[in-house]
């Protein structure tokens, strides 16, 4: 920590936050001290990209204090935060694909006139000074389109220190990078650290905050129940914190009769996107399908699911090949896709959740075309009650749930079409610890009724916890098959690295 | 923190609580369009006593009748997220065709199934731009509501073509002292009504409307539904304009000059979300006679034809403004 000024950069007292009546955030006091790496950490909901946002200008306060250097300041909108030298990082960062990496850094900083010369020769020689602080060579006239989602980071990274911002907040930043990159990311952040800036750092990643962070906030439901030094706290005591209760012991391995080959793909390929996929799930069994974001794992899903199907290669089923071009096919030979984005290509956000529930099976709910409202109801009310859904009624929109609800209730959909063949795309991505347990025991007990599960995660204990094979992708190829006994996490992740960065790093 | 709290809060991570049925039921944009009808009808009986007339409200409507129609269909279009602003092009095309197919001597029968194939083929052209070309809606049916009207200006020119004595005055036939184009109305109202809420045709409009991309990994079949919504229109459209020449007792090509803008106007002030997903087809009802009782009840008091535009627009604005606001407020 700084020992230069003690007066914090941030103080925030009181900070509550409500939307449409649900309090989200209640009086949080908390201090953010200059040259500090700070985690806020917490399960989703717990409120801490709130309180993020809030600092950020996204958010108004609904009630509560900002001081920045010891003076009240009021963050009514992301501009005055920029003003005032607050930047929030994006995961995924947010910026105009089309304009040049240099164009990016100066956007928002409009102090000249609407009609004024835009210096571009003056901009690309600011944006190469800021990239050559930062230490990472990208091309600043080239679009941002086509940047990795790690240089994409850097840009706006760079855009926050172009405004000389004073608090930079990253939003679970490591998620989108490969651990290379991460390392980058961090040694940044040190630098920035030691200049005298503070950051926020939001991860669900207990690892990288130790890494990384100087002190850590826990919110959990809306409060804020301690703000430490890391070294004070294990990580039993971090996670006792966030959930406040001890954490069961929720990685079972399931044990069930593996029977005949479901699901067979052969030579499956999309140019550009997969090449020669083959694999093949039993029933009863559960394979996992890792790698890295970007590495196909889903475009191979979604054209075995005849979302997007696959050039060439073969699929078949229980033994039988199968044309499967649009989903209605794969669904009508017993196939059910949970996909990665819920709110893109799950949910019907505006629509009951009885609706979104029986969705995928209008023959049972109405055998003539004609909606037996009793019928479907009763469905939706089984489905809430065998997979625990959290609801005030299954009439409610289900925009108004929680996202491991809003989860649930798209597992619950998918269910009710009885498949023998379930694809699993990150299913357990963005949901609290306590639900996933929940989701683990679900995805066990559906492998023990004989389905064959294929398991898309990104996350090594998931996969290693759940699967009877793992399976690993780089690239748009696979590249290794693992048995339960043999994979750990470096052998997943030794495999799912692009090949040109092992080349690198075996030099 | 008590066992209490904790449960609330919990809950309150979980899912916002439900609304009270009471503010279920009246924060809805039809409780609006109902509302301003019942206000047009008290302030248009001040201005003029014909309105405590039934009839003559009823005859009023029958100027709209064609146009309220395809609104219907129209409605749940945009429910499906899509829009056909063609319609009214359509109605003029398909009821050229067919008054130009029976003047040249071709068999009244024949000349009708002309004129609705004409319609299907229209709503054809559409899906197939909107469905296999991927090309959007809107830009799409500004095309061809261009093309339609224009084509219909080839074939009328600009003389009116007169149909046979018999074809004329649908609006003055009665059943049950009901003219038949608002019996058309009434009945094509709860027909539709009850496809969109009760069946899963309807239900999957909505959900298409909501999000196309959900609805296709749903396996619902997005494609083969729009197709039949814009066929329906095709046809319903050429009904219309056929409906339109019988009242009219005469055909040219700007038969239903504008009137893709009322059929938007019954749409909006019947609260149906213009990006889709939400509306229904009792909003369009309700609206279309409010927009009848608005129009008549202006002339009535002697408005200028350029004030009443006015307070059409006026009322169009106001509408979005509150359907969005309610939609907004309810949904998250």
């Amino acid at each position: 920590m700084s020992e230069a000024d003690a007066t914090p950069l941030i103080s925030a007292r009181d900070i509550s936050k409500s939307f449409a009546g649900v309090e989200v955030l209640r009086g949080v006091d908390l201090d953010l001290m200059k040259g500090e790496i700070h985690a806020l950490l917490g399960e989703n909901g717990a409120g801490k990209s709130t309180f993020a946002k809030i600092l950020a200008g996204v958010h108004l306060p609904t009630r509560g204090t900002l001081a920045l250097n010891g003076q009240p300041v009021e963050v009514t909108n992301p501009v005055v935060a920029q003003k005032l030298g607050i930047t929030l990082i994006h995961q995924e960062p947010i910026s105009f694909p089309d304009l040049s990496v240099a164009e990016n850094l100066v956007l928002g900083r409009s102090e000249d006139g609407w009609f004024s010369k835009v210096p571009w020769a003056e901009m690309t020689r600011e944006a190469h000074r800021y990239m050559d602080l930062l230490g990472v060579h990208i091309d600043v006239t080239r679009p941002m389109r086509g940047l990795s989602i790690a240089d994409q980071q850097m840009v706006e990274i760079a855009r926050a220190l172009a405004s000389d911002s004073r608090l930079i907040i990253m939003d679970e930043p490591t998620a989108p990078l490969t651990p290379r990159e991460v390392e980058t990311l961090f040694g940044i952040a040190r630098r920035l650290r030691d200049e005298g800036r503070t950051i926020i750092f939001i991860s669900h990643r207990l690892e990288e905050v130790r890494a990384l962070c100087d002190r850590v906030t826990i919110f959990r439901d809306g409060d804020k129940i301690a703000t430490d030094t890391i070294g004070n706290l294990s990580d039993a005591d971090i996670i006792r914190l966030m959930i406040g209760r001890p954490l069961k012991e929720y990685m079972h391995k399931h044990s069930a009769t593996i029977g005949d080959v479901a699901l067979e793909v052969q030579g499956l390929t999309l140019p550009g996107v997969f090449y020669d996929i083959g694999f093949s799930v039993r029933h009863g069994e559960i394979v996992g399908l890792g790698g890295l974001v970007g590495a196909g794992r889903t475009d191979v899903a979604r054209a075995i699911f005849g979302v997007a199907p696959a050039e060439s290669g073969t699929v078949k089923v229980n033994g039988k090949a199968a044309e499967i071009e649009k989903p209605e096919d794969a669904i009508a030979l017993g196939l059910a896709f949970v996909p990665e984005d819920r709110a893109v290509a799950g949910i019907f956000r505006t629509l009951p959740v009885e609706q979104n529930i029986t969705a995928a099976i209008p023959g049972k709910i109405a055998p003539a075309g004609i909606i037996r409202r009793a019928v479907e109801k009763s469905l939706a009310q089984d489905a809430v009650k065998k997979l625990r859904i959290r609801l005030a009624s299954v009439k409610q929109p289900i925009g108004e749930l929680s996202g491991g609800n809003q989860q649930k209730a798209i597992l619950a959909r998918w269910l009710l079409a009885d498949p023998s063949i379930l694809i699993l795309d990150e299913p357990t991505r963005g949901i609290d610890i306590g639900v996933k347990a929940e989701f683990y025991d679900m995805i066990g007990e559906l492998a023990a009724q004989g389905r064959a599960i294929l398991l898309i995660s990104s996350e090594m204990p998931e996969l290693l916890a759940l699967c009877d094979r793992i399976l690993v992708m780089a690239e748009g190829r696979l590249t290794a098959e693992l048995s339960r006994a043999e994979a750990n996490q470096e052998k997943i992740m030794s495999a799912a690295v692009p090949r040109s960065q092992r080349v690198e790093e075996a030099a | 923190m008590s066992a209490a709290d904790t449960t609330r809060n919990i809950a309150g991570r979980e899912a916002a609580p439900p609304r009270p049925l009471l503010h279920v039921i009246l924060v809805r944009p039809e409780t609006m369009t109902l509302a301003l009808l019942i206000l047009a009808v008290i302030v248009a009986s001040q201005l003029s006593p014909f309105f405590l007339d039934i009839n003559y409200i009823l005859r009023s409507f029958t100027l709209s009748a064609e146009f309220a129609i395809v609104a219907l269909v129209f409605t749940m279009v945009i429910i499906a997220g899509e829009i056909d602003l063609s319609p009214a092009a359509n109605m003029a095309l398909s009821a050229c065709l067919f008054a130009w197919a029976q003047a040249s001597g071709i068999p009244m029968p024949v000349a009708i199934l002309i004129g609705l194939a004409a319609g299907l083929a229209m709503g054809a052209l559409n899906a197939f731009m909107v469905i296999a070309l991927q090309l959007p809606s809107i830009i799409v049916t500004i095309g061809t509501l261009t093309l339609y009207r224009g084509l219909a200006q080839i074939i009328a020119g600009d003389k009116s073509i007169r149909v046979p004595d018999w074809f004329i005055g649908i609006d003055k036939v009665l059943v049950l002292g009901i003219p038949v184009p608002v019996v058309i109305f009434v009945v094509v109202s709860l027909l539709l009504g009850l496809i969109l809420a009760g069946t899963i045709f309807g239900r999957q409009i909505y959900q298409i409307g909501t999000n196309e991309v959900a609805a296709r990994y749903a396996g619902i079949r997005t494609r083969r539904i729009k197709l039949v919504l814009f066929l329906l229109m095709g046809l319903v459209a050429a009904v219309a304009g056929m409906m339109t020449a019988s009242r009219l007792g005469s055909v040219r090509y700007d038969l239903g000059l504008g009137g893709e803008l009322q059929m938007v106007l019954m749409a909006m002030l019947g609260g149906t979300y213009i990006f889709g997903g939400r509306g229904t087809i009792l909003g369009t009802f309700l609206a279309a006679w409010l927009l009848v009782v608005v129009s008549t009840g202006m002339t009535v008091a002697n408005l200028l034809p350029a004030i009443q535009l006015t307070v059409l627009g006026v009322l169009l604005i106001v509408a979005i403004i509150a359907t969005n606001f309610i939609y907004s407020r309810t949904q998250r």
